[in-house]
């Protein structure tokens, strides 16, 4: 990539503990990620599992089907839902997750006392390391039709019957703004290590020519931030086709199948506990196929924006 | 240098009436935000203490009511609960140390140049194109199953071992450093483990503690595996084991004694006072972690 190697140094020390030292990683990424994607032929034949063994099955005892699944699927009615869900969702999530903690890292940089400051900026990224188990749970309780807090609450004013996560057309933003509770934290801090890097002369500078803080912040901050919002973006591109199993499988129910069923619950449900593996496993190839483009596309784009690229 | 940094900030950020009504503002959503972050989280450890009956008429707020300690004395004699508890302690024990030394033996040989390591560019494709290219769950669980993982704790530990996208936090960190290290120590005869373990590692301590603070999480908090590749209940790591009791209650394997309690305890508050023990480890390691994380992330992450 970069020409900066010490020529002089070029054929001293022997390569081979570098290759040696990869050995067994290489070893387990053919074996737990190679090795998948030739499980990806699954998705072109009749899967049966036998005895026999994984490969086996794969190019001996299941026949073929050429593009058969595919074509099931783009057929299937609940195929277009499952994916207009999934990109609602994951779009949503994506800028939520670059907006506000933009507008919330300008903020926070307002602080003057750094005390203050840690102890916010710690404590707001305290959900990020709980699991969507545990917080899935408590959101439940929360707003459980029956006892939950805020339930209770809104009966005090006379609100009855609401049951955020069974109700199909709140499903979507209960997702993007749960998962932007939770997740809050991380870009606030990419965000703020971004504004402690920028020259404080360029202030000062303003400072003297007069522009007050307000516009400190639009002329300077948010311009010098604005690399990494499109890093970020661009990134988050390439996950546009997962909306977040974890979160949507915990919250989810066949009530909010509509709005709320994303491919991976699909696929899980049909291939994990369906039974269903070449189905899945289309499924699935589908979801990575498009994400692999769109990060290719991102990647590219990045690169030619002058930034330096993903890689 | 306290003050005088203050002053400086004083004439950045001007001290006008204007600037300190936005200040009170400012500090008060500061705060909201906070409590919010908090507040689900007090709800919960609210539940748990409170007594079954004041959980199930929904009287609980924010406060305790009826205080009792029943609910952790169910959970104490709940064998299923710590059994759990044990297997995610022992997963992450092995897996937080596996998950370290892979980044590490990937990172160091690629964090070399291309002319002083031939074969680098391959070696960068070959893991980018997997962190590129997901070949879905099912695919995956299918592996795992033909190399006889099921219902082992390897599971949960191996098909996960090498984890690109931690590697390139540890990678872009040693690519930081300078190549003079390297060279010096090269010419006093050390051999590249002892270079990477002497030299790298210690100075990559911001990456490392972030790497292990976000290992550790993510073994702690993942169920999804342990749902798919075991099958036998008994050996849940915490978090499935958790995902299916809150989900499912089973009556049927539980003694009389165990029955009795939970006669008198509301299944909502057992798992109030479950979820409770389980986000306190992490709790607990967060705070020692924390300090790195900030420098570890922006130094070895994405940066603008």
């Amino acid at each position: 990539m970069k020409k900066n190697s010490s020529k002089a140094f070029k054929g001293r020390a022997s390569s081979l503990p570098l290759h040696l030292m990869l050995l067994v990683p290489v070893i387990l990424t053919i074996i737990y990620k190679y090795g998948p994607m030739m499980g990806l032929v699954m998705a072109f034949e009749d899967y049966i599992p036998s005895k026999k063994g994984f490969f086996f099955s794969l190019f001996k005892s299941s026949t073929w089907v050429g593009l058969d699944w595919f074509k099931y699927i783009f057929q299937m009615p609940d195929f277009s839902m499952i994916v207009r869900n999934t990109i609602v969702i994951a779009l949503g999530k994506l800028i939520a997750k670059i907006v506000v903690p933009l507008i919330f890292a300008l903020l926070l940089n307002e602080v003057i006392h750094n005390k203050f400051k840690r102890i916010v900026q710690s404590i707001t990224f305290i959900p990020y390391f709980l699991s969507w188990v545990i917080l899935g749970s408590i959101l439940l309780q929360i707003f459980s039709p029956r006892t939950g807090v805020f339930t209770q609450l809104l009966e005090f004013f006379g609100v009855h019957d609401f049951y955020l996560f069974g109700t199909p057309s709140l499903f979507q933003p209960a997702l993007i703004v749960s998962d932007l509770w939770k997740e809050i934290g991380y870009n606030t801090i990419i965000f703020l290590a971004a504004l402690t890097s920028i020259d404080p002369g360029l202030y000062e500078a303003a400072a003297i020519d007069g522009a007050g803080r307000f516009k400190q912040v639009l002329y300077i901050s948010i311009p010098s931030l604005m690399g990494m919002v499109l890093l970020l973006t661009l990134l988050g591109i390439g996950s546009i086709m997962s909306a977040g199993f974890d979160q949507v499988y915990m919250l989810y129910s066949p009530a909010v199948y509509s709005t709320g069923d994303i491919i991976d619950t699909y696929s899980f449900r049909m291939g994990i506990q369906g039974g269903q593996y070449s189905l899945a496993a289309a499924v699935g190839l589908f979801k990575s196929v498009v994400s692999f483009i769109l990060m290719v596309i991102a990647n590219f784009m990045t690169s030619k924006l002058g930034n330096r690229s993903i890689l | 240098m306290k003050k005088k940094e203050k002053s400086t900030d004083e004439i950045l950020m001007g001290s006008s009436s204007s600037r300190r009504i936005f200040n009170v503002f400012n500090y008060i959503l500061m705060a909201i935000l906070t409590l919010l972050a908090l507040v689900p989280l007090w709800y919960i450890l609210c539940l748990s203490f409170s007594s079954s009956s004041a959980v199930d008429a929904g009287k609980v707020t924010f406060w305790p009511v009826g205080f009792t300690l029943h609910s952790y004395e169910f959970i104490l004699q709940n064998k299923e609960f710590y059994h759990a508890f044990g297997i995610s302690v022992l997963r992450v024990l092995l897996g937080v140390p596996i998950n370290i030394l892979m980044c590490m033996l990937i990172a160091y040989p690629l964090s070399k140049p291309e002319g002083r390591f031939p074969g680098r560019k391959f070696y960068v494709w070959f893991f980018l194109i997997t962190m590129f290219f997901d070949a879905g769950i099912i695919p995956t669980f299918m592996v795992v199953k033909y190399t006889h993982l099921m219902n082992s704790i390897w599971s949960l530990i191996i098909p996960g071992a090498v984890s690109v996208f931690n590697m390139m936090i540890l990678l872009n960190f040693f690519r930081e450093l300078p190549q003079e290290l390297e060279e010096s120590a090269l010419l006093d005869g050390a051999g590249h483990g002892t270079i990477m373990f002497k030299i790298y590692v210690p100075l990559a301590k911001p990456a490392i503690a972030t790497l292990v603070l976000f290992c550790f999480v993510s073994h702690w908090n993942n169920w999804m595996d342990g749902l798919m590749y075991i099958n036998n209940s008994a050996k849940y790591p915490l978090q499935t084991y958790l995902q299916g009791i809150l989900t499912t209650p089973d009556l049927t394997t539980m003694t009389n004694a165990q029955l009795e309690i939970l006669a008198s305890t509301s299944r909502k508050a057992t798992n109030a006072a479950q979820i409770v023990i389980t986000t306190l480890p992490i709790m607990i390691v967060y705070p020692f972690l924390q300090k790195y994380y900030t420098k570890g992330l922006t130094l070895g992450g994405v940066k603008g």
